[in-house]
């Protein structure tokens, strides 16, 4: 009998412990969008489980500004999952997918563009269309910025709300570099003057990927051939520009081209050991903050190439299964607001650019836009030039496979 | 307690085998083609045929092979070569002072470390650089070589201190101190005489620690990322990339390959055991024939020097992220930053409590069940030997996570714990490091356990004690040297697990681990720095509480003490 008192005993406890850890959150319907006070109702309360990138910790610190307001403001708590590489809040919604969870899911809101979206849209990962309900969608600039509805030539379909502006900017160490080449073809020559001097992260990597797609825009005969899907064209034709001028490239590049950096983030590195004179990046407000941070010697200027670079939209997405549905969707409300797309631009703060249109939003706001200081190292928006528009992403996975083959295994 | 003890094995295999087969199915069934979330609902070859259409595959597989064997090969030799040259000596009781700190570092830090020692632009360059007035370093490649040398490299300097570890923790089984000293009388060079006499006593007791080392060099991530080619990556690494792909489609052709993974594995264990038993079948003829080998002051240097530049690549490693975690902006070629800043630590410390207590709480948690688990069934094997041989087959079982790719593993482990509605608990996580905690702490325990000479048991039962007596009063004293080192080992896996606490926690436990990855990602030399520091430390209490605590407790006791 003390035995199986025991035993008993045993299972309660174990069964109390999983009770008590136990934090599964109940299902939250989806909510109605055309009440907008209904949703800031049902997002009281919750917590929005957020899956961002947290490479950076100005980003981080902009987020956790972000959940404070949304405390005061909703009531609404936010709580950042920091991730290394996106893929895996992906994969962890697949996860649930295959497992059956249909709501109550653990991601309540991913930070999201490109391939990841065009993949979670394909396969019937995420909630909605509820962005073009959102109050402060109406300030977002879709005619100027084509990108924030159109994701990787992508349409959005009101699945991601957009909340910042990208566009490739490239940096130099002006001690080293006297006049920048600032086109494709200048780089190359550039190079065959300064052999071994310059790379690019190993595609797939974003950063790497987003050369290639950088080069071939240029070089490519017709540009407007990569909008459409590359099963549409004759694939090989379209991409030959791009091998001759790689065939030209590859030999001149650091080390041979037998070895790459990782990321974009380790071209920075790269700069201050003085193994490379030109680096790139998705974020022209990054080399002031890198300076600041003493990543960058203070000698190092962004510029642009003269026919435009390729510029895109980072976005925030609500998976399918979300456990705060409504409290992800007035997150992402007020990461559209103009306070908060104010403070993203900040280069003192993160130095994001906005996706708002300046002349829709209040003109209070629009002074202090105005009023920003974008430091010393940083092109302001006007002087980013021409934004050139992404290719469709199969164009990209096309791209990443024959470069793979062809350069992929080192002779 | 021995109707508890009857439950320890079945206990462990159950708490084991639902994530193992959940993990394994997770991977088995995608590379068939079976993953109805994805849209695969059909048994398929496809992926297999798109694994073997990767360009440079077969190099992938070959890279992965020759390191990982390269590495153990190096590391067990060097750990052996130290341990006969220089056991009973200073150099030798120096090199276990430092063990506790070298242990510590995490793979990842002390690879990131010996990168940036041996960079064309690392900290050695330097040197000369300064020397010569060079201001651009030359554009030739050290680290991420076509050979894998300098994996192999980051690989030794952190293997050796392991198996070190465990080779500490069966010397006094093996009674390798007297042995040696009976061949030292017989007028056998002090190296020869360990390896004829010593080594054959000592190697079935890290036979799994080696097993271990050769199966996690030959399917390493972090430590690839950072130190291995990239034209092309190591497969383990080409598999993280796949199943990280956009392309959802990809996960099918990264199962396969991590099937392939786990093939290469388990065919290097194989190609080691055949190797193992045909050096035991010449070797022996070798002892037998008497070659004394006096002279051997050139092995014995060879011995020192290989100990001393694996410990030096860790210490030195971890020496440089902590100037990083401090510097100012430092440019090629100044061998010092030419500015200092503690700012980023300020920022930081303040943030770090609940990681610290989330760490401790997990890695606590999972070490002391895995602990109970490993004891309770060793113990009951031990008590059972004399009638059967029980639960040895089930057991091997718990193996598998070290043999596979453990990103391949975590997404069975996820399906495993959503279906039992446990996903994102305490108890999820800690049961999640447990897989992975477990076999470490096995095979740390489990052959000084099986060694330890079983007349102490039988004379204790003699003298009337009761089994349980036995065991409090006689065996856990007499082990408890392997006991703290297999929980110290134990702590400092979990404490460096990041998917598992990320995935099956759903990010509600944030941890050293889990921000210093994210953090990582930003590839901050600073950033990485401190939290490459931050990471040291927690492991290293632990380690250092496994080598005080025994010293102290065997101050008196003179047969206990190590190097007696």
């Amino acid at each position: 009998m003390p035995r199986l008192t025991a035993r008993l005993m045993a299972a309660a406890i174990f069964g109390a412990s999983l009770m008590g850890f136990s934090s599964l959150a109940s299902a939250d319907p989806a909510p109605d969008m055309q009440n907008w006070d209904a949703v800031l109702k049902q997002a009281k309360g919750q917590t929005v489980y957020w899956y961002a990138w947290g490479g950076e910790p100005r980003i981080n610190d902009y987020i956790a500004w972000a959940g404070n307001q949304m405390q005061e403001k909703y009531g609404v708590t936010v709580k950042q999952v920091k991730l290394a590489d996106t893929a895996d809040a992906v994969s962890k919604v697949v996860s649930e997918k295959a497992a059956g969870v249909a709501d109550g899911g653990a991601v309540d809101m991913i930070w999201i563009n490109g391939e990841n979206f065009a993949a979670m849209k394909r396969n019937g990962l995420l909630f909605g269309p509820w962005v073009e309900q959102t109050p402060h969608f109406k300030y977002v600039d879709v005619i100027g910025k084509p990108t924030t509805i159109n994701d990787f030539t992508v349409p959005t379909a009101g699945l991601e709300a957009p909340w910042g502006m990208a566009q490739l900017s490239f940096f130099d160490d002006t001690s080293r570099v006297k006049t920048p080449p600032r086109s494709a073809q200048a780089l190359l020559a550039w190079l065959q003057t300064h052999p071994g001097r310059f790379t690019y992260p190993q595609p797939p990597d974003y950063m790497g990927s987003s050369f290639l797609k950088q080069v071939l825009t240029e070089v490519v005969d017709d540009p407007a051939v990569l909008q459409k899907p590359a099963g549409d064209a004759d694939a090989q034709k379209v991409l030959a520009p791009l091998w001759t001028y790689l065939a030209k490239m590859q030999p001149l590049l650091w080390r041979d081209g037998n070895a790459y950096p990782a990321n974009g983030a380790a071209l920075r590195a790269m700069m201050a050991d003085n193994e490379i004179d030109i680096g790139f990046s998705f974020s022209a407000a990054e080399v002031s903050a890198a300076i600041a941070n003493f990543e960058l010697p203070d000698s190092v200027r962004s510029f642009v190439f003269d026919g435009g670079t390729l510029g895109n939209t980072s976005f925030v997405a609500i998976p399918f299964n979300a456990s705060a549905k409504a409290g992800a969707v007035v997150l992402a409300d007020f990461l559209m607001s103009p306070q908060a797309q104010l403070r993203k631009q900040d280069p003192k703060i993160w130095g994001s650019f906005t996706v708002l249109d300046m002349d829709k939003i209040p003109p209070a706001d629009r002074e202090k836009f105005d009023a920003l200081d974008l430091g010393v190292a940083t092109l302001s928006p006007a002087d980013m030039g021409k934004v050139l528009p992404e290719p469709h992403p199969s164009w990209m996975e096309l791209v990443e496979r024959e470069w793979q083959k062809r350069y992929g295994v080192a002779p | 307690m021995p109707k508890l003890l009857k439950y320890a094995p079945g206990l462990t295999v159950v708490l084991m085998v639902g994530p193992l087969l959940a993990g394994l199915l997770g991977t088995v069934l995608p590379a068939f083609g079976y993953l109805p979330a994805l849209g695969g609902g059909q048994a398929s070859l496809a992926a297999w045929r798109a694994l073997f259409a990767q360009p440079g595959l077969l190099i992938s597989v070959r890279l992965s092979a020759t390191t990982g064997l390269l590495a153990t090969a190096i590391s067990f030799g060097v750990v052996m070569l130290f341990c006969a040259a220089w056991q009973g000596t200073r150099a030798f009781d120096l090199m276990q002072r430092v063990l506790a700190p070298i242990l510590s570092v995490p793979h990842a830090a002390a690879a990131f470390g010996i990168a940036f020692l041996i960079a064309p632009s690392g900290w050695i360059v330097r040197v000369f650089a300064a020397l010569g007035g060079w201001d651009r370093p030359a554009d030739i490649v050290t680290v991420q070589d076509g050979w894998g040398l300098a994996l192999v490299a980051g690989l030794v300097a952190k293997e050796v201190p392991f198996l070190f570890l465990m080779t500490l923790g069966a010397l006094p089984q093996a009674d390798g101190e007297r042995t040696r000293h009976v061949a030292l009388t017989l007028g056998y060079g002090r190296v020869a005489g360990w390896f004829k006499t010593v080594l054959p006593r000592i190697y079935p007791q890290i036979k799994l620690p080696v097993f271990a080392v050769l199966a996690y060099s030959a399917s390493v991530v972090d430590v690839a990322m950072i130190l291995a080619p990239t034209t092309p990556a190591p497969l383990a690494v080409r598999i993280l990339h796949w199943l990280s792909d956009p392309d959802l489609s990809m996960r099918f052709m990264a199962s396969a390959a991590a099937l392939v993974q786990l093939g290469v594995v388990v065919g290097l264990i194989a190609l080691w055991w055949g190797f193992e038993k045909l050096v035991a079948r010449f070797g022996r003829g070798w002892a037998e024939a008497g070659g004394r080998y006096r002279c051997e002051g050139s092995v014995r240097a060879l011995g020192a020097v290989a100990a001393l530049i694996a410990a030096g690549m860790v210490l030195l490693g971890i020496a440089g992220l902590a100037v990083w975690s401090i510097a100012g902006f430092w440019r090629f070629p100044d061998m010092l930053p030419g500015q200092w800043s503690v700012k980023l630590w300020l920022r930081e410390l303040p943030a770090l409590g609940d990681d610290v207590i989330n760490t401790v709480v997990i890695g606590g948690a999972a070490v002391v069940l895995a602990i109970i688990l490993v004891v309770a069934c060793l113990e009951r094997e031990q008590r059972n030997a004399a009638t059967s041989r029980p639960g040895r087959g089930a057991l091997w079982l718990i193996y598998v996570p070290l043999l596979m790719p453990q990103i391949s593993f975590m997404f069975g482990l996820q399906v495993f714990f959503t279906f039992l509605g446990l996903e994102r608990t305490l108890v999820s996580v800690v049961l999640a490091h447990l897989v992975f905690v477990l076999p470490y702490v096995f095979l740390s325990l489990a052959d000084p356990f099986r060694a330890l000479d079983p007349r102490y048991r039988q004379t204790a039962l003699c003298l009337g004690a009761s089994p349980d007596r036995v065991f409090w009063r006689v065996i856990l004293p007499l082990l408890t040297r392997p006991v703290l080192a297999a929980i110290a080992v134990g702590f400092a896996v979990s404490v460096g697990q990041y998917l598992p606490t990320l995935l099956i926690g759903a990010g509600r436990f944030a941890t050293l681990t889990t921000d210093a990855v994210a953090l990582a990602a930003g590839n901050d030399r600073r950033m990485i720095g401190i939290y490459g520091v931050l990471q040291t430390v927690l492991p290293f209490v632990g380690f250092g509480i496994a080598m005080l605590v025994p010293a102290i407790l065997f101050c008196r006791r003179r047969g206990m003490r190590r190097d007696i």
